[in-house]
């Protein structure tokens, strides 16, 4: 193994028929030239601006280990070990933000830095070496980038249940006082568990009063609206009184439009003036801070 | 199965149970509002929080006995109303409107003594 | 009075004769929903709308029945309540699903009020002949595929 840049000039006759036997003869002919094929390819990634979230080091390490299981999928031609690989890959580099189209780039410039080397070895046997590598070839590229896009998803899935969580935070800001801020969109379904969420965090925290803070949610619909209202209803029931604030124009006009009396619910301005409210009904003086001395 | 009633200080306390039915919901209505003017209480506390279900009959029952309570004197608050049956209600379209609602029963006195204080204060 | 709820076809029969019975539907209700994995909420959800229908057979038809069942549609799953009786039938049936018509001095929310807690809601009712109003609720997540 000592001197494989000698043999890589030699032009060798394929003596072998059969694919799976020309397979096997060209993987021996890249796992020789394994160092030098391997840093061609990372030459290359940095080249293509692929993996810039990863240090050049990382990149080479997944380089190593990917080119290895790659021949293996080639000689064997089976995937399985190489699917296990490109899912736990894809577990590591997609925290990183490493993109679809970066996973799809680094094995196409393999198959094709690989490819090269092989002609470069039987020129004669062109199309032969085409016939046998190609189909497997594709078939890793494949695999690999399937196997990332799986993992994404799985990813995203699990993030936006998460998110769909976290998105309703009850907040106990100081002793019997809640802040619920609603950002975004709410749907029928997020309503609900935002009620939820809302009902059982009043008792867990023995709320009297909760600030209902919803700045951040550009639109309601008349189901949203009812829903709403209807959580003011049942947070009364438990004994808490509920301040909205940061009501736009807009969504003051859907809860008329319902029927929703505007005077009977507690709103204030905005989160500032919601908490200063909450205060006053649970009895705290609030007193206003001065910046010049009188 | 009669629901009991306990005397505290100026306040009544019932307590009821999951398994109540109409007539014992009516009873026990009945039961309070003489008891107030018996007692000249000043307050009623009912206890739902074993209640599994509220539904427009039992709402609309003690809407009646906060009305007619609060007729003879006595302030009427419902407490322990779970997160579940609270949201079961105001699905229903049962507010409870015009009926004080506390967290538990400690809350439900402290809402007494504080509405009775005002009450005696203003007098 | 569990021992008088009969279990025919893998369905829950409950006769409504007395209030007591209203007891014993929204419990056999409850129990049903949790059995078929219904979160607590919505355990809660159904067997107050169970109370309402119950309520109103005994108000008005006397006497009665309450089914409780598992339904299937498409892969979705859910519970079927049918509150059935041959009592006096409803007069006018638009009027009764509006909030707080009412001929017994009652809030009027019973019907409509179901109508919101359940996904489905269907509504016979002939004059002289009698009432059965059939209810579902699917389980959350589990849409059509
Ligand atoms: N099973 C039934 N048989 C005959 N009439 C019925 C039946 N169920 C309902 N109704 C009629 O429909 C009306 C509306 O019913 P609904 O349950 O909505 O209100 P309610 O029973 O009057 O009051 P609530 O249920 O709020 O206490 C009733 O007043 C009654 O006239
Ligand atoms: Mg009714």
């Amino acid at each position: 193994m000592a001197d494989t840049r000698t043999t890589r000039s030699v032009i060798a006759p394929l003596a072998l028929e059969s694919t799976t036997a020309l397979l096997r003869e060209l993987v021996a002919h890249l796992r020789e030239n394994r160092t030098q094929l391997r840093e061609e390819w990372a030459r290359r990634i940095t080249e293509a601006k692929l993996l810039t979230a990863m240090t050049p080091e990382e990149v080479f390490a997944e380089a190593t280990a990917v080119y290895d299981n790659y021949l293996e999928a080639l000689e064997t031609g089976s995937i399985e070990a190489l699917e296990t690989y490109a899912r736990n890959l894809s577990e590591r580099i997609i925290p990183r933000g490493v993109e679809t189209h970066e996973v799809v780039g680094i094995v196409l410039l393999l198959r094709d830095v690989l490819a090269r080397s092989l002609f470069g070895k039987y020129p004669a046997d062109f199309s032969r070496v085409l016939d046998a590598y190609e189909p497997a070839a594709n078939r890793i590229a494949n695999t690999v980038a399937v196997g990332f896009v799986q993992e994404r998803e799985r990813i995203i899935r699990q993030q936006q249940e998460a998110i769909r969580e976290l998105s309703t935070p009850v907040l106990p800001v100081r002793e019997r006082l809640l802040i619920l801020p609603i950002i975004g969109i709410i749907d029928p379904q997020r309503a609900r568990q935002l009620t939820e969420q809302l009902l059982r965090g009043i008792r867990i925290n023995r709320a009297k009063v909760v600030v209902m803070d919803i700045t951040g949610v550009p639109a309601m619909d008349a189901t949203v609206a009812n829903h709403l209202v209807q959580t003011v209803e049942a947070s009364r029931l438990l004994g808490a009184t509920v301040i909205v604030t940061g009501l736009s124009p807009e969504i003051a006009q859907t809860l008329v439009n319902i029927g929703v009396d505007l005077g009977k619910m507690n709103t204030v301005g905005d989160l500032q003036g919601g908490i200063e409210e909450a205060e006053r009904l649970q009895g705290y003086k609030v007193v206003p801070i001065t910046m010049e001395p009188a | 199965m009669p629901v009991p009633i306990l005397k505290q200080r100026d306040y009544l306390i019932a307590t009821i149970q999951a398994a109540l039915t109409d007539d014992d919901l009516k009873k026990l209505r009945d039961a309070l509002v003489a008891q107030v003017g018996e007692f000249r209480s000043r307050g009623v506390i009912v206890d739902v929080t074993t209640l599994d279900v509220m539904d427009s009959f039992a709402a609309r029952t003690l809407r009646d006995l906060s009305h007619m309570s609060r007729l003879r004197g006595a302030e009427t608050v419902i407490v322990g109303i779970q997160p579940e049956v609270a949201f079961a209600m105001v699905q229903l379209g049962l507010t409870l409107e015009g009926v004080p609602a506390a967290l538990d029963l400690e809350e439900g006195l402290a809402y007494l003594d504080r509405k009775t204080k005002r009450k005696t204060a203003a007098k | 009075m569990a021992d008088e709820v009969g279990l025919v076809n893998d369905e829950a029969v409950v006769p409504i004769r007395s209030d007591g019975d209203i007891v014993t539907a929204r419990q056999e209700g409850r129990a049903l929903a949790s059995l078929l994995g219904f979160s607590s909420t919505e355990a809660t959800l159904i067997a107050t709308a169970i109370s309402e229908l119950a309520r109103n057979i005994v108000l008005y038809a006397k006497r009665g029945e309450i089914v409780l069942a598992l339904v299937e549609d498409h892969g979705r799953r859910g519970i079927v309540v049918t509150a059935r009786d041959e009592g006096p039938g409803i007069v006018d049936v638009r009027k009764a699903l509006m909030d707080g018509h009412s001929t017994s001095g009652g809030l009027g929310l019973g019907l409509p009020g179901v109508r919101r807690l359940m996904d489905d809601f269907e509504i016979v009712s002939q004059i002289g002949k009698g009432t059965t109003v059939t209810v579902k609720r699917w389980k959350q997540g589990a849409g059509p595929v």
